[in-house]
């Protein structure tokens, strides 16, 4: 994510919050190494500039001398400022009120249009949606078969009449797709367009005329957030040569600072609306200007977090796990069954990096292995049903078996064993004692934390035992934001891993 | 022997399929490798510029199947039939995904067990910010990078981190892509590459 821009800002502050009064040099100070910060992450200079005057106007004046803690005040305006920048309130899709809706994708060459355009349309068919993407690059060799391919994993219809590899006509394609769409009643049409560069103004033309020839509801930018100053060119380009109405950031995942993102909402004035982050389809999420700034500081982003969680964990499935907690039922069997609604979840590194204080695990987390889960899975998948049910049988050939079968050796099923063991009886006192607000949720993040924390922790030394602290306190957080409900338990043992 | 690898979007197929084709107008005989089986329809993407090119292509038996193989088939071919010069595409990878890295690293080896590679050239984008350097640390350190190559510089991009790259990790660009046609594709010229620079 913005990792290291957020480092560098996170440094700053740790540096004023020492100081009970802010002179203005020491304000002066802070500015000039937010303007560092943001120039190394490729923010552009107008950008950089007119962000450092807010702040400063801001640091100087009343609301920081007369507040109770200066540096605080400080953090809290450039948070404000940040989340001014990147566009203020989060902004949804329009939809048409006459289906079809129509999205249409713009971006230069390599910025992920396709890539993007199948996450979009999967993203909208699990809100229920019946998207239709239309394959209107005819330029790139096998874009369309791409686009295709896409839509297949994300089991969504794709209308191409037109072969591609530079012949066929895209704006009749365009034109063709919604008059389909209309007929056949999908609800929103995803128009992939071919990667232009700014200045080619036939180009530009052409996607003006995509445009005229659909009326999209959303015009949006596809950008690279790898990309350095030349991002405020090509946005301007895009804004006036063809208009947009919001923007997509991709490849956010990269360890590029993503100043790119502040430069582009900042020149257009339009909404960051969504964020990529990995290959899969399911990486991509709406943005959300204010949760991103408090990971930009480093605040975390406990409400991303938990929606995830959410949308992963069945509800009826955490209820029985509540149930066996309590009853002392817990098996390796469970375990297995929990790793897997994890799983859903999506990628643990992503989900680690939204917690508070995730910057100071950056390396462990960059570090950690994600087969880890596999190869704990493989141990687990070897064992008998009994053995899984009662791990008390497990002798020593059993154990060679297990390791044989699971390809690994005797002393890494033994570990597991013995963290299994620990894990269910912290479980079981901590279920017996039960925290009163709700029964599932002790024990689940002991769980995680007992397992594959733990082995994490032996690989990295001592500095892995701090892995347990934001975690509780994510975990604990995660509990208050969602109330009582059942599915909530289920988050816990995310945040314990 | 040459390789390609760069982070997603670059450029890089399109690279190999302009290169290629330079290659192919002086009569030198060329076997292009897709061990991108990764990205949807890559294989198909570079089957088209292969064809353009008139270059021989070895593709991956399945989907998803082990870069490092295609790339070793690719060798084994083209040293058979005797080809001037075989190139291997990669799939993209940011280059702070370590699995990936690691992969890059495997086809290297690879590769190596049969031939000497004799150019690792790393496809950047012009727009590029400031991650170029760290991107071009990172898989010179995997994959012992011999030059870059410079693609959509005839956007407004200038590409000013190549300067950097050069200075500190001396490594030179060679190639420069300016558009998506096949002959669009032109060696790096200093001089040129400062005057856009300033002016």
């Amino acid at each position: 994510m913005f990792g290291n821009l957020s480092e560098r800002l996170v440094e700053t502050f740790k540096n004023l919050r020492t100081k009970g009064k802010l002179s203005a040099a020491d304000i002066d100070a802070t500015l000039r190494e937010i303007r560092r910060a943001l120039l190394e992450a490729d923010v552009a200079l107008e950008v950089v500039k007119a962000f450092t005057g807010a702040v400063r106007e801001r640091a100087m004046g009343d609301e920081v001398s007369k507040a109770l803690n200066p540096a605080q005040q400080v953090v809290q305006i450039v948070n404000e400022e940040l989340v001014k920048i990147l566009g203020g309130e989060q902004r949804k899709l329009e939809f048409s009120k006459k289906p079809p809706t129509v999205i249409m994708l713009a971006g230069l060459q390599g910025s992920g249009k396709t890539t993007l355009a199948g996450k979009l349309a999967k993203w909208l068919k699990d809100q229920n949606q019946t998207p239709l993407l239309v394959a209107a690059d005819l330029q790139r060799p096998n874009a369309v078969n791409q686009l295709q391919v896409v839509g297949e994993r994300a089991g969504v219809d794709v209308f191409a009449p037109e072969p591609g590899n530079g012949k066929g006509d895209p704006v009749k394609v365009s034109k063709d797709a919604i008059k389909y769409a209309e007929k056949k009643q999908y609800s929103v049409v995803i128009v992939d367009t071919a990667g232009r560069l700014g200045i080619d103004e036939e180009l530009m033309k052409q996607a003006r005329d995509i445009r005229k020839a659909t009326d999209p509801d959303e015009v949006l930018f596809v950008i690279d957030s790898m990309i350095g100053q030349d991002a405020v060119n090509v946005a301007k380009a895009f804004e006036d040569g063809v208009g947009i109405t919001g923007v997509v950031l991709t490849k956010l995942d990269g360890d590029a600072r993503g100043g790119a993102a502040l430069s582009v909402a900042s020149v257009t004035g339009k909404p960051i609306m969504f964020s990529s982050t990995g290959e899969g389809l399911d990486a991509f999420e709406p943005f959300y200007p204010d949760r991103m700034a408090s990971r930009i500081l480093d605040m975390g982003d406990v409400l991303t977090l938990i929606e995830q969680t959410q949308k992963a964990f069945d509800e009826g499935e955490a209820q029985k796990m509540a149930d066996k907690l309590a009853t002392e039922t817990f098996t390796l069997e469970d375990f297995l069954d929990q790793m897997q609604q994890l799983r859903k979840m999506g990628s643990l590194k992503s989900m680690l990096a939204m917690m508070p204080g995730a910057n100071q695990m950056k390396a462990q987390l960059d570090n950690f292995d994600e087969r880890e889960i596999d190869r704990t899975e493989a141990i687990i998948r070897s064992m008998t049903p009994t053995e899984r049910r009662q791990p008390k049988v497990l002798n020593g050939s059993r154990r060679l078996r297990i390791a044989n079968g699971a390809g690994t050796t005797v002393t890494e099923v033994n570990s597991l064993v013995n963290r299994f063991e620990q894990a269910a009886k912290m479980m079981k006192t901590v279920a017996k004692g039960g925290m009163p607000q709700m029964p599932g949720m002790p024990g689940m993040p002991a769980t995680g934390g007992g397992f594959i924390g733990k082995a994490k922790k032996k690989d990295k030394g001592k500095k892995g035992s701090k892995s347990g602290n934001p975690a509780k306190r994510a975990a604990d957080e995660a509990a208050k934001l969602s109330g009582d409900k059942p599915n909530s338990s289920g988050s816990g043992s995310a945040f314990g891993i | 022997m040459i390789l390609v690898v760069g982070v997603n979007g670059v450029g890089k197929t399109t690279t190999i399929g302009k290169l290629a084709n330079w290659l192919n107008e002086g009569k030198w005989r060329v076997v292009i490798g897709a061990a991108d089986t990764f990205r949807a329809a890559a294989v198909e993407q570079i089957a088209t510029w292969a064809e353009r090119a008139n270059a021989q292509l070895i593709r991956p038996d399945s989907e998803g199947q082990d870069p490092a193989s295609v790339a070793f088939q690719t060798v084994e071919l083209a040293l058979k039939n005797d080809a001037d010069v075989a190139i291997i595409d990669t799939a993209g990878r940011l280059q702070n995904k370590k699995d990936l890295m690691a992969e890059l690293e495997k086809i290297r080896r690879v590769v190596e067990k049969q031939a000497q590679i004799s150019e690792t050239l790393l496809v950047l984008d012009a727009t590029t910010g400031q991650n170029g350097l760290v991107q071009a640390k990172a898989f010179a350190e995997v994959a012992n990078v011999t030059g870059i190559v410079l693609t959509k510089l005839d956007g407004t991009a200038k590409g000013g981190i190549v300067y950097s790259i050069q200075r500190e990790l001396g490594i030179p660009v060679k190639l420069v892509g300016v558009g998506e046609g096949i002959a669009d594709f032109a060696f790096f010229d200093a001089r040129e590459f400062a005057k856009g620079l300033v002016g």
